[in-house]
């Protein structure tokens, strides 16, 4: 029956036909379509980021202020754990029944066949022991982290501290980093973030169908090596530091002393502090955000980003462009009657000096001199010629780095403030102001506000007759110590070095024989300027700046303690501290009996805003304590360190935040 | 007699040779796809490969005791063993085992087991075969045609008992050789146009198909309008296909198993679900995609290797050949089919009995629609139906089964000239 012969070749054509068009599906899929290559890999390959362990930072001789630690997280594959002691497992984590049910049920919810955290960052401690009974868990594993950590709990400001990173972080870096990673969020860590994290390697891994690793990809061709960060030197000096916190504890205000001759800042201490070890961890949210709460602001870096008036201590800075400008010589006196006639008001002083030359002028820290040489410099033009003569004046102290920003290496310090002439024209009207108007600035009040860093950087410059280097915390980057070109570079502030030597006399009698008489150290010239600077919140702020030795000075100083009145009761004493135990090496009783121990245990804080507070009547400083310096000193210690005053103050700190917002 | 001089006397040792290549790609492949570091070695009997070089063994031997069968055996034991194989399909849905959904195993012990459909196969064509080379049987009388039909469509009934859905739509290709032995040529179009309708109704709205239906009825009216059969025979078609459209969608949600619609939709783009039904195309897909021209060579698929497709070692063997062979060992392996299929007609053609030469038609649609559906579900050409590539895939009963189908074949060429 071959009548249908022919119908063979249908049925060979349809097999024909059938046959092409799978061939044809398959020649697209397999040749001219390249996703399914590109799906194959996302399939398969897992890059897995490798962190460098962050950079170290060390004080100037090598001492650590920040390492690495390793903490251990603990992880599990539910699917593969079988036969487990939950009793030793929990004895050994030292975990209760009810918290291993609660992990356990939480990483099986999570994944039965991928890895979860079961217990977060055990200590090596507990590792250890762990360790030893790990193979008795199968589907547990251990994998390691690093974790910052302080061995001295010190100078938490400056160094700042690391945390995860936010989503503008993310979107601002490119994809650099991703949702967990950690940045450097303030202090070193910020400021050095590129240099500390080190570089990241890649490790491409092959995994099945669950997501479980293989092996390695290509052998590991393309795979990198992470690489550490690098070391940090930094210019702190461990021992005055401490020493610095130790004193400032229990009061608020701040500490920075800076090396002359390079810049380098020897001890950055900002009160009230925290041990940085706490912002690490598993209670960092708690306490961070008790840190925030806090109405002293820990976290609030003092030494660049409070304000105060210089008060006093700005003295020699007036006097040395008076100097410069010819204004008047070293041996110009004026006449001191116990105050100054500013045109309307009178600015008091707190002794009749008589006859001021230049020199007793300092020591005795006499206001009417300083007005009245703020006033010539200002008429110097012509009292029509104000606003001019004024805007020179300031660009004169802007050199000295007050009312600009220093550059230092730490994110957001603030610029300090000189006010410009447009301000005063908005308060008085343009041209509607004369010297007299703004006499206060000729000792430092006025609308003059400086960080503690820029108090100390005048030091700095007065002690080098004439330049400064930027005041800098870190002096050297990685193994080759590196420094940034900017740091090595002499800034001079237009002062001809002779009119250095007079202003420096004035100072040094403030310490031999004026205001600072009581912080003299045997053995070391110290040349200083005590400051009160007016507070209309409350008490007085307690200012010194200081520089030691008076020939190749080695230290610059200035000390600010908020609330605690006069320059010579509080800061000066704490700065004759921090410049002994730099030079030195020792802490001594002064030969007026002040005692170390005493400044250690007083506790000067302010008293919470909300409550009553004190009218405030005192317009002019006074800090020129001669008489009865130790007897003073003996009362405000026993007043300070016994019950506290009614509460009466105006917290300074939360003055600056509503500055800030101006 | 002549055959007498040699058991494998006027074998065709081409189509030997090209079904011997299958198995060895197979069993190569079903290596790759489940390779075990443990137990590396291709003949290592404790894993999957290992068996199948048993089963490809005792395949061989099978083959051998049917080259030493008497040829008449096969056209006179035809009734029988249908009937075993009717019975086996009763017994599985007794006793079988039930895996992966489907009841169609019979355990054997020792982790061997059976799986009648696949013996219903060669049962099936060697009864049709018989009874269409009958005297005074012709397919074209529709008494004849309902019994050839009812021979074909009885095992179907049992199997998709089971349900086995994919084995029972296999039977459906031995509608080639009805149309080789006289059935209308009609059959096979209408069986196109009710899948092409099928598919149509599931994509397009009712309303544009049956305008377009109106269009192409109105066409081929005019074109046919001397011819008053071919006016009827289109209306009647046209009728019935508006039946079908409407009725689609009952048949779709009341008769087809939820399983089966999801698959469907996924085929059809209808729904996407990378993550559940569509997963097994997908990655499928892409091991074969991943291949390119040469593929990432023996042992080396990394889809394969991770086990990213399910079902990798039977069902979607064809994966792994298109992710480590490349374009080019696809293309070969589909090329060898086709010179096997050929070759199967080629011999069908040249047998003298009507018996031999239906026979032969069932095995090359057996072994084409195998083909088809299973490499053209990897890719993605037609929905996800579970039946084995012919030879290549893990699994005793399907090797045995297609062995049975192509020796019974070249014991009936081989013994051509001798009388039945």
């Amino acid at each position: 029956m071959n009548s249908f012969f022919e119908r063979r070749y249908v049925v060979m054509g349809i097999f024909i036909v059938v046959m092409l068009m799978l061939i044809g599906r398959l020649f697209y899929i397999q040749i001219i379509d390249d996703k399914y290559l590109a799906f194959a890999q996302n399939n398969v390959i897992r890059r897995f980021v490798k962190f460098p362990e962050r950079g170290v930072i060390l004080d100037r001789h090598n001492k650590i202020l920040v390492q690495n630690e390793h903490v251990y997280d603990i992880l599990v594959i539910p699917k593969q754990v079988h036969d487990l002691d939950t009793l030793q497992f929990c004895k050994l984590l030292q975990l209760d029944k009810k918290e291993f049910d609660q992990r356990w049920e939480k990483a099986k919810t999570y994944s039965y066949f991928r890895p979860s955290i079961f217990e977060k960052q055990v200590s090596a401690k507990l590792y250890n022991s762990f360790q030893e009974h790990l193979f008795e868990f199968p589907g547990f594993f251990v994998q390691q982290r690093s974790v910052r950590t302080y061995p001295d709990s010190c100078a938490a400001q400056f160094l700042g501290y690391i945390s995860e990173v936010n989503d503008k972080i993310i979107e601002k870096s490119n994809g650099y980093y991703n949702p967990g990673d950690y940045i450097g969020f303030s202090g070193v860590e910020k400021a050095y973030e590129s240099v500390l994290r080190g570089q990241r390697g890649v490790e491409n891994l092959l995994v099945d169908s669950r997501n479980i690793p293989k092996g390695k990809y290509m052998n590991g061709q393309y795979d990198t090596a992470a690489v550490a960060g690098e070391r940090l030197i930094s210019s702190l000096d461990i021992r005055i530091q401490k020493l610095g916190e130790k004193l400032m504890q229990n009061k608020v205000g701040s500490i920075v002393a800076i090396e002359p001759s390079t810049g380098e800042i020897l001890a950055f201490v900002s009160s009230p502090t925290y041990d940085p070890n706490e912002l690490v961890g598993r209670e960092r949210g708690n306490n961070i955000s008790a840190m925030y709460k806090n109405p002293y602001s820990p976290l609030l870096i003092r030494p660049i980003q409070a304000y105060y008036p210089p008060g006093s201590s700005f003295k020699p800075l007036s006097a040395l462009i008076a100097l410069q400008e010819g204004i008047i010589t070293p041996q110009t006196t004026f006449f001191c009657a116990g105050g100054y006639q500013a045109g309307g008001h009178w600015v008091g002083c707190t002794h009749h000096h008589g006859v001021t030359n230049l020199s007793y002028g300092i020591e005795g820290s006499c206001n009417t001199y300083f007005c009245n040489v703020f006033n010539k410099l200002i008429n110097q033009n012509g009292a029509n010629k104000t606003t001019a003569t004024y805007l020179s004046w300031k660009n004169e102290v802007n050199k000295f780095g007050f009312g600009v920003k220093l550059d230092v290496d730490l994110p957001n310090e603030r610029k300090g403030l000189v006010p410009a002439p447009a301000r005063y024209d908005r308060i008085y009207g343009k041209n509607h102001w004369r010297a007299n108007t703004i006499i206060s600035l000729a000792i430092g009040q006025g609308e003059l506000l400086a960080t503690p860093l820029q108090m100390a950087n005048i030091e700095c410059t007065i002690a080098n007759r004439g330049f400064y280097y930027r005041p800098h915390l870190i002096k050297g980057i990685g193994d080759n110590d590196v420094i940034k070109p900017e740091f090595k570079e002499k800034i001079n502030v237009g002062i001809d070095s002779i009119y250095y030597e007079p202003v420096i006399n004035g100072m040094q009698a403030v310490v031999d024989r004026g205001t600072a008489a009581a912080s003299r150290i045997p053995g070391i010239v110290m040349c200083g300027k005590t400051g009160t600077a007016q507070n209309p919140h409350g008490e007085n702020h307690s200012v010194f700046v200081a520089f030691a030795p008076r020939d190749h000075p080695k230290i610059a100083i200035a000390v600010v303690v908020e609330n605690a009145g006069q320059g010579a009761s509080w800061a000066a004493p704490i700065a004759s501290f921090i410049v002994e135990k730099y030079l030195k090496d020792t802490l001594s009783r002064r030969p007026s009996g002040i005692n170390p121990k005493k400044y250690m245990e007083a506790s000067l804080m302010p008293p919470l805003p909300g409550a009553i507070q004190k009218p405030n009547n005192k317009l002019l400083p006074k800090d020129s304590l001669k008489k009865n310096q130790i007897d003073s000193n003996k009362k405000s210690i026993k007043r300070d360190s016994g019950k506290k005053p009614l509460p009466k103050i105006h917290l300074a700190a939360l003055t600056i935040k509503r500055k800030e917002n101006e | 007699m002549n055959n007498q001089r040699s058991f494998f006397f006027n074998v065709d040792w081409f189509t030997v040779a090209l079904y011997l290549t299958l198995c060895i790609i197979g069993w190569f492949n079903i290596h790759s796809a489940i390779f075990d570091e443990t137990h590396p070695s291709i003949v290592d009997l404790s894993t999957n490969y290992g068996k199948q070089f048993i089963y490809i063994i005792s395949a061989l031997v099978l083959a051998t005791v049917i080259l030493l069968m008497e040829s008449r055996f096969f056209s006179a034991l035809a009734p029988a063993v249908y009937g075993i194989v009717v019975l086996l399909l009763v017994l599985v849905l007794v006793i079988g085992r039930n895996v992966g959904g489907n009841q169609a195993w019979i355990s054997l012990g020792g982790g061997f087991r059976l799986q009648p459909s696949e013996f219903a196969k060669f049962a099936t064509c060697l009864l049709l075969a018989r009874y269409l080379s009958g005297t005074n049987i012709r397919v074209t009388d529709p008494k004849s045609f309902f019994v050839a039909a009812a021979i074909i469509v009885f095992p179907m009934v049992l199997i998709i008992l089971q349900p086995d859905a994919g084995s029972t739509l296999v039977f459906c290709s031995l509608i080639f050789v009805l149309y080789r032995e006289g059935v209308s040529p009609l059959f096979l179009i209408t069986a196109a146009v009710v899948i092409a309708l099928f598919i149509l109704t599931l994509l397009v709205s009712p309303t544009y198909l049956i305008g377009v239906l109106v269009i192409i009825a109105a066409f081929l009216i005019y074109f046919f309008k001397r011819n008053q059969t071919m006016i009827i025979t289109v209306a009647v078609g046209f009728v019935l296909s508006v039946v079908l459209i409407f009725s689609v969608n009952f048949l779709y949600h009341k008769v087809l198993k939820q399983h089966q619609t999801v698959r469907i939709d996924e085929w059809l783009g209808i729904t996407t679900d990378l993550r559940g039904i569509g997963y097994n195309v997908n990655q499928s897909k892409i091991a074969i995609g991943s291949g390119k021209l040469w593929g990432k060579g023996y042992l080396k698929g990394t889809q394969t290797k991770f086990s990213f497709v399910p079902e990798q070692s039977t069902d979607f063997i064809f994966c792994t050949v298109g992710e480590e062979w490349g374009f080019a060992g696809t293309l070969t392996v589909l090329l060898i089919y086709l010179t096997l299929l050929f070759r199967i007609i080629f011999i069908a053609e040249r047998q003298r009995s009507n018996f031999s030469r239906i026979y032969g038609y069932g095995v090359a649609s057996i072994i084409f629609f195998h083909v088809f559906i299973n490499v053209g579900m990897t890719i993605g050409l037609v929905p996800v139906i579970g039946i084995p590539l012919p030879l290549i895939s893990y699994g005793g009963s399907s090797l045995w089964s297609f062995t049975i189908l192509i020796f019974i074949l070249l014991k009936l060429d081989a013994n051509r000239m001798g009388i039945i």
